[in-house]
């Protein structure tokens, strides 16, 4: 870091005048990266299009996700179908539009449960604690990083999904709220579950690797002895300290979670039919026999997934590039 | 080194208590789940009586807490895994070894061909940071590592087994009895020399050499900007030994420990291989057998794998401290 403030310093005047926040900087250097910026522009159209597919149906843009037209089956592109039809003669581009939005709600969800609340919360006390609370964190985190994570995710999902759809269906005949199992909230609820749980392991890690350097600097002291309670400590003073280590984290998880969810559905045991996810449309379309005879339908949604995973990769490279810039 | 002594004690003692807590959640997981192996197991008899009698044979009509321990026994007295419920009449042992040794011996080969490529062109792009051979590089190797093999395996298969036909569609060559003296007229046996293979061991070595391709040049350009490679340049040594003896060496300690991590990602990137190209190892299978509710399949699976991973990290953790006698571990790092 005292490089970097030096070279501000030696900007004069600019530099002193308007004082800029770390995170400021951090996003002035991210610009000047222009292979970063397509990624976000990409990621970003990616999701805005993913969160507005009801509305793109809603005002004819798009067609729903179930809409069948059997006697336009299998077409390759055209210009009513750009990426044409599958073999049920739905739209491709609005199942893959459809199929962004499973995308986006797993990757919120996963990321906010997983990566922000638990790999945060249990980094910064088991780093800050200490002692048994610490070891019995770390070695909860050794039992899930010694799991074969991709086999406990399909035992996960193939045995508790029954069971978490009878409880949507409770819930649904408890409080009258209807779709909630035909919208597949409990699948969503049950991937997203099952990658926080096994996600949060390595954040944790790395956070608490830092907090340890941290909780013996004197600003930690001197809060201390002016009598902060711990979790002020912890969420006013350590948090901001390590928040270039979240976001790189994060960033560098991302195309594991859309990812991992999109192996799952493929194997059958995440997402279920008739949600569109991008698992079960690369699933459908890959026999050989149909890929010889309908390239189209592995071609988009094969493109798309991995413009949006490189430019994940791309976007937590750069990102780690701007905030550890010493690091790695 | 008596710290790091008492620092591996430390370790391994928690080593039965983590694998009793994942044997034992994978255990209750797996019963847990919908779908009955019994009628699996029947078959085509449908009645009671059968069903009754599979259970009693099994000790599925015992309490959970107690089939555990059975199961536990077992495995602990005996090395018996169980029996596989989708083979009929065959012990895991029987059906989990030979799978593990398909598996190995793709992923070996290609684990060889990610760390013979990676490295080197890893080295190669740090040597010319600031040149546009360098960033280009680097966005090539995350263009590779982002594409999943999902998608290029069919695409894979439509080119070379359909359009060219110059490799088979999928499959495994039937296993023969392998001589473990020689080679000499048994090397057919081995799986992993039929054309077969190519498609898998691609699959799995190309995205493996864009992950160690990046790391390699970063923590190269890492150990470049140190003084002791510019003090090693300033004597007058070749660059070639600059970048061998002084360079690589302290580049690749971190590296170490990635091999770990690599060789996970490969056992996960298997599953989809697998399932893709119709091999019959250790992905396919399991993946099989939490379809059909194999409970000791599964369980066999998470404690082998568990078990290897646990062991494998303390190792590295040691290898690292005899690689580098900088690091130290302190006692409170428990």
């Amino acid at each position: 870091m005292s490089r970097e403030t030096a070279d501000l310093l030696l900007q004069e005047p600019e530099a002193r005048v308007s004082s800029v926040s770390p995170m400021g900087l951090a996003w002035r250097r991210l610009v000047r990266k222009r292979i970063a910026m397509a990624a976000l522009a990409f990621i970003l159209v990616f999701y805005l299009a993913g969160l507005t597919a009801p509305l793109l149906t809603g005002v004819g843009l798009i067609t729903s996700y179930r809409q069948q037209d059997l006697e336009q089956a299998l077409q390759g592109p055209s210009l009513d179908h750009p990426f044409g039809t599958d073999r049920l003669g739905r739209d491709m581009l609005s199942r893959v539009i459809w199929a962004s939005q499973t995308t986006v709600i797993v990757t919120v969800a996963t990321l906010i449960t997983g990566s922000l609340v638990l790999a945060v919360t249990l980094g910064l006390v088991s780093g800050y604690v200490g002692g048994w609370v610490d070891t019995l964190i770390m070695r909860i985190g050794d039992t899930f990083a010694s799991l074969p994570t991709i086999l406990m995710l399909i035992l996960i999902n193939a045995t508790l999904k029954d069971r978490v759809r009878d409880v949507g269906h409770n819930i649904e005949d408890l409080t009258g709220i209807g779709g909630i199992v035909a919208h597949g909230v409990p699948d969503y609820l049950l991937v997203f579950g099952a990658l926080s749980l096994f996600g949060w392991v390595g954040g944790a890690r790395v956070i608490r690797s830092q907090i340890l350097a941290l909780r013996e600097t004197e600003f930690i002291l001197a809060a201390r002895s002016l009598g902060a309670s711990t979790p002020r400590i912890l969420f006013r003073h350590l948090l901001p300290n390590v928040s270039n280590i979240i976001i790189v984290s994060m960033s560098l998880g991302l195309a594991g979670i859309a990812g991992s969810e999109i192996v799952l559905t493929w194997f059958g045991v995440g997402i279920q039919p008739p949600t569109p996810s991008f698992g079960a449309m690369i699933f459908e379309a890959s026999g050989v026999r149909t890929l010889n005879a309908h390239p189209h339908l592995l071609a988009f949604p094969g493109l798309i997934v991995a413009g949006l995973l490189f430019s994940f990769n791309l976007l937590g490279d750069a990102l780690t590039d701007v905030f550890t810039p010493r690091a790695r | 080194m008596e710290g790091l002594t008492s620092y591996v004690a430390r370790r391994l003692l928690w080593v039965p208590v983590i694998l009793f807590v994942v044997t034992f959640v994978t255990f209750a997981l797996a019963r847990f789940g919908p779908g009955d192996p019994v009628r699996v197991a029947a078959g085509q008899f449908r009645d009671e009586e059968a069903f009754a009698r599979i259970r009693k044979a099994r000790g599925l009509d015992k309490p959970i807490h107690e089939q555990y321990y059975l199961y536990m026994k077992g495995v602990l007295t005996k090395g018996d895994l169980g029996d596989s419920f989708r083979y009929q009449g065959r012990s895991v042992n029987e059906v989990l070894f030979p799978a593990m040794w398909r598996s190995m011996q793709y992923n070996a080969v290609a684990l060889t061909i990610t760390l013979a490529l990676g490295i080197p062109l890893g080295v190669f792009a740090a040597r010319h940071q600031g040149t546009w051979v360098d960033p280009s590089s680097i966005s090539a190797f995350l263009l590779i590592q982002s594409v999943p093999g999902l998608i290029t395996i069919p695409f894979a298969f439509l080119f070379f087994a359909l359009k060219l036909g110059i490799l088979p569609a999928s499959g495994w060559p039937q296993d023969c009895q392998v001589q473990l003296g020689f080679l000499g007229q048994s090397y057919e046996c081995i799986g992993v020399f039929s054309r077969e293979a190519v498609i898998p061991i691609l699959a799995l070595a190309l995205p493996g050499i864009a992950v160690w391709g990046r790391y390699t040049r970063a923590f190269t350009l890492e150990v470049m900007k140190e003084d002791y490679v510019r003090t090693a340049r300033s004597k007058g040594l070749s660059e070639f030994r600059v970048m061998t003896r002084h360079v690589l060496r302290n580049a690749l300690l971190p590296l170490s420990t990635i091999i770990a991590f690599s060789l996970i990602g490969l056992i996960e990137g298997s599953f989809f291989v697998e399932t893709l190209t119709g091999i019959p190892g250790i992905g396919l299978l399991s993946f099989e057998a939490v379809q059909g509710r194999d409970y000791d399949f599964i369980m066999a699976v998470v404690m082998i794998g568990a078990t290897v991973f646990v062991l494998a990290s303390i190792v590295i953790d040691i290898m690292y401290t005899l690689i580098d006698p900088r690091i130290r571990y302190v006692a409170r790092d428990g």
